[in-house]
């Protein structure tokens, strides 16, 4: 698999910055009232759904978490209907229902997001299993942060893929807070890793390195379309925000915040982009500027966007 | 037509949906090599292979929510719960995931799975191996839940709910499954959402499910020879409900007692009185009879006291019978 060709590298600065972007963007419009319910943010951890992401294909499977909306971009979902589905909005992919918690697109293998930490580890491996089922040469991917690791579904669905030797991997974004706990409040081993290592799986931990996480993904990707079954990749990544957005994090204290603020996934990807001359800085500005252009329409669609009649409330919950 | 037991005939229904599709897969703890705790899957292993009767470690949460993953890529899952007990253990798979990914992901994703599970008292085996909770599911809005009380209608009904593209909770009874009824040679379908009259009669209409449906046909059979004519509604689907079966028999009969082997708080009985009170209650000439269990664990001394049978459904029809407005 190796190092990602230049234009890889490029595409992936792209998408990096379109999560950044779109979630900077979300916040924005959420404090106004434009979004209703609960918003997750996933600022400061774009690198992870990126690296994973592209070693798929649409035909691909991913399951993700509340704090999904870096994945679903990373998978190639519609900004525009992703954001109409966070507004609320008919024309979203959900057609209005679900929200933010709940963002999924059949057409490019999104399975969706969850609202129940470690929901969807077990649903990502039926698709694993589906997909030896059915001899497509698929690979499923399961997104989870560290806190979900404590669930009685995580170490289900691990044990089960063990056995079976599924096309999937297991990628947990331990960025050190499950909602409003650290770390050691949740298990009293350092690494996910050795979760998995009880399973039998194969398991690494990386930094919040978009490269690195690229070049481990590839082998576990990899791994898992030639039949050796399933990985376990863990990236040591920082929560900017709150559990939420809104939460003032008093839990954790303003320097710790602070701490993890000096830590930035794009802007190391940015610097080293530029250092290598692989972009130059009017690349990255004209990338910027053309991504922020691209959200701006999305939440423009979305505006426009009518909700959904009370009528179809009742629509649709029996074929 | 040939005789055959209910357990056997729940494996004649997946024999033959696996035969007529490929996507139709068994999960479940001891489906395969074992052949399923109570036999329902006896040589299937051996014809299917270890693909399609899939032993599972002991997770009944991971294994039903990998069913819902498998049933969203276009694959048709039969999952095994042991005892209906155990189901408890997945509530998050069923209540929070399979019953919602239909509707929530605005009708992208299909889930045709059904959940397979034995409820109900007769082995003494105690508060945590006898329950039926099949009220809690039929409460979930995306679920249909069905129940059958013999193997004509086990057969029928499990097939139908394996076509269907609904996620189904399908309820067996322990006590049924050495239970031998007729059935065709040729193939059959019974139709979800559909009660069946299982009896006529003209005095009172008993609405039931499952094993208290032959409770209730053994308690008519007595009251018949005391001149009380008895008509026996089998829901078979209790979500959706048939209201139209159910309120044509009280239109004729201006009589209800409502029977299931579940406590009778809050069960599936509840719901039907509810609904004929709203909408029909001036059909009614008397006070409605209940018969469900007493609401406590299910007892394993004691059990033969605990569970309704018979009896109380004739206490129940005689006490509503004895009584107008």
């Amino acid at each position: 698999m190796g190092k990602p060709s230049k234009e890889t590298m490029v595409k992936m600065y792209r998408t990096m910055v379109k999560i950044r972007k779109a979630e900077e963007k979300l916040m924005e419009v959420f404090s106004k009232g434009d979004i209703l319910g609960f918003l997750h943010v996933s600022i400061g951890q774009e690198a992870a759904p990126v690296g994973i992401c592209s070693h798929l294909a649409d035909a691909d499977y991913i399951a993700t978490t509340h704090r999904g909306h870096g994945h679903a971009i990373a998978k190639g979902i519609d900004l525009k209907l992703a954001m109409a589905e966070l507004f609320g909005k008919k024309d979203g992919y959900c057609l209005g229902r679900s929200g933010s918690m709940h963002l999924a697109d059949k057409s490019r293998g999104i399975m969706g997001a969850n609202g129940i930490v470690g929901g969807g580890i077990p649903i990502a491996t039926g698709a694993a299993f589906a997909a030896k089922y059915r001899k497509t040469n698929q690979v499923a991917v399961s997104t989870f942060g560290e806190g979900a690791t404590g669930e009685g579904a995580f170490h289900e669905a691990l044990n089960f893929a063990a056995i079976k030797k599924l096309p999937i991997v297991y990628v947990c974004e331990n960025n050190g807070w499950a909602e409003f706990s650290p770390h050691s409040i949740h298990m009293s081993i350092q690494s996910v890793t050795q979760r998995a290592l009880a399973y039998d799986i194969p398991a690494v931990s990386v930094a919040n390195n978009v490269l690195e996480i690229y070049e481990e993904a590839g082998k576990a990707v990899e791994r898992a379309r030639q039949g050796d079954g399933p990985t376990l990749i863990e990236v040591r990544s920082e929560r900017w925000h709150g559990h939420y957005v809104g939460d003032a994090q008093k839990y954790r204290g303003k320097e710790k915040v602070e701490q993890a603020m000096t830590k930035d996934c794009l802007l190391d990807y940015e610097k080293e982009l530029l250092q290598t001359n692989t972009l130059k800085k009017k690349d990255v500005e004209k990338i910027n500027a053309e991504i922020g252009a691209e959200i701006e329409e999305a939440v423009n669609f979305a505006r426009e966007c009518p909700y959904p009649e009370v009528s179809e409330m009742m629509k649709g919950l029996y074929l | 037509m040939k005789d055959i037991r209910y357990i056997f005939a729940i494996k004649e229904a997946m024999e033959e949906e696996m035969n007529r599709d490929e996507n139709v897969f068994l999960i479940g703890e001891d489906v395969g090599l074992a052949g399923g705790s109570f036999g329902a899957s006896k040589g299937l292993y051996e014809k299917f292979g270890p693909e399609r009767i899939v032993d599972t470690p002991i997770s009944e949460l991971g294994f039903t929510s990998l069913a819902a993953g498998a049933a969203s890529c276009g694959l048709r899952p039969i999952v095994e719960i042991m005892f209906m007990d155990f189901v408890t253990c997945c509530m998050d798979s069923i209540v929070n995931q399979i019953a919602k990914m239909r509707y929530m992901f605005g009708n992208q994703y299909t889930l045709p799975i059904v959940i397979r599970m034995p409820e109900g008292g007769g082995l003494n085996a105690g508060p945590q191996h006898s329950q039926c909770l099949e009220a809690w599911f039929a409460h979930v809005p995306g679920l249909k839940v069905v129940m059958a009380a013999n193997p004509y209608d086990v057969k029928g009904l499990l097939k139908s709910a394996i076509r269907d593209d609904n996620p189904v909770i399908f309820i067996e009874n322990k006590t049924l499954h050495a239970m031998k009824g007729s059935i065709p040679e040729e193939e059959y379908l019974v139709p979800l959402g559909k009660a069946e009259v299982k009896r006529e009669g003209t005095d009172v209409t008993v609405v039931s499910a499952s094993r208290l449906v032959n409770e209730s046909l053994k308690a008519a059979e007595t009251l018949s020879e005391a001149g009380v004519n008895v008509e026996v509604i089998d829901l078979m689907t209790i979500q959706p409900w048939d209201r139209e079966t159910v309120y044509r028999s009280i239109g004729k009969t201006h009589r209800l007692v409502v029977a299931h082997e579940a406590v009778k708080q809050f069960g599936f009985g509840a719901e039907i009185v509810a609904s004929v009170a709203e909408d029909i209650l001036d059909e009614l000439d008397a006070p409605i009879g209940r018969v469900g269990a007493p609401f406590v664990p299910a007892s394993y001394s004691l059990e033969k006291y605990y569970v309704p049978n018979a009896d109380d459904v004739k206490k129940a029809i005689m006490s509503t019978l004895e009584r107008v407005f």
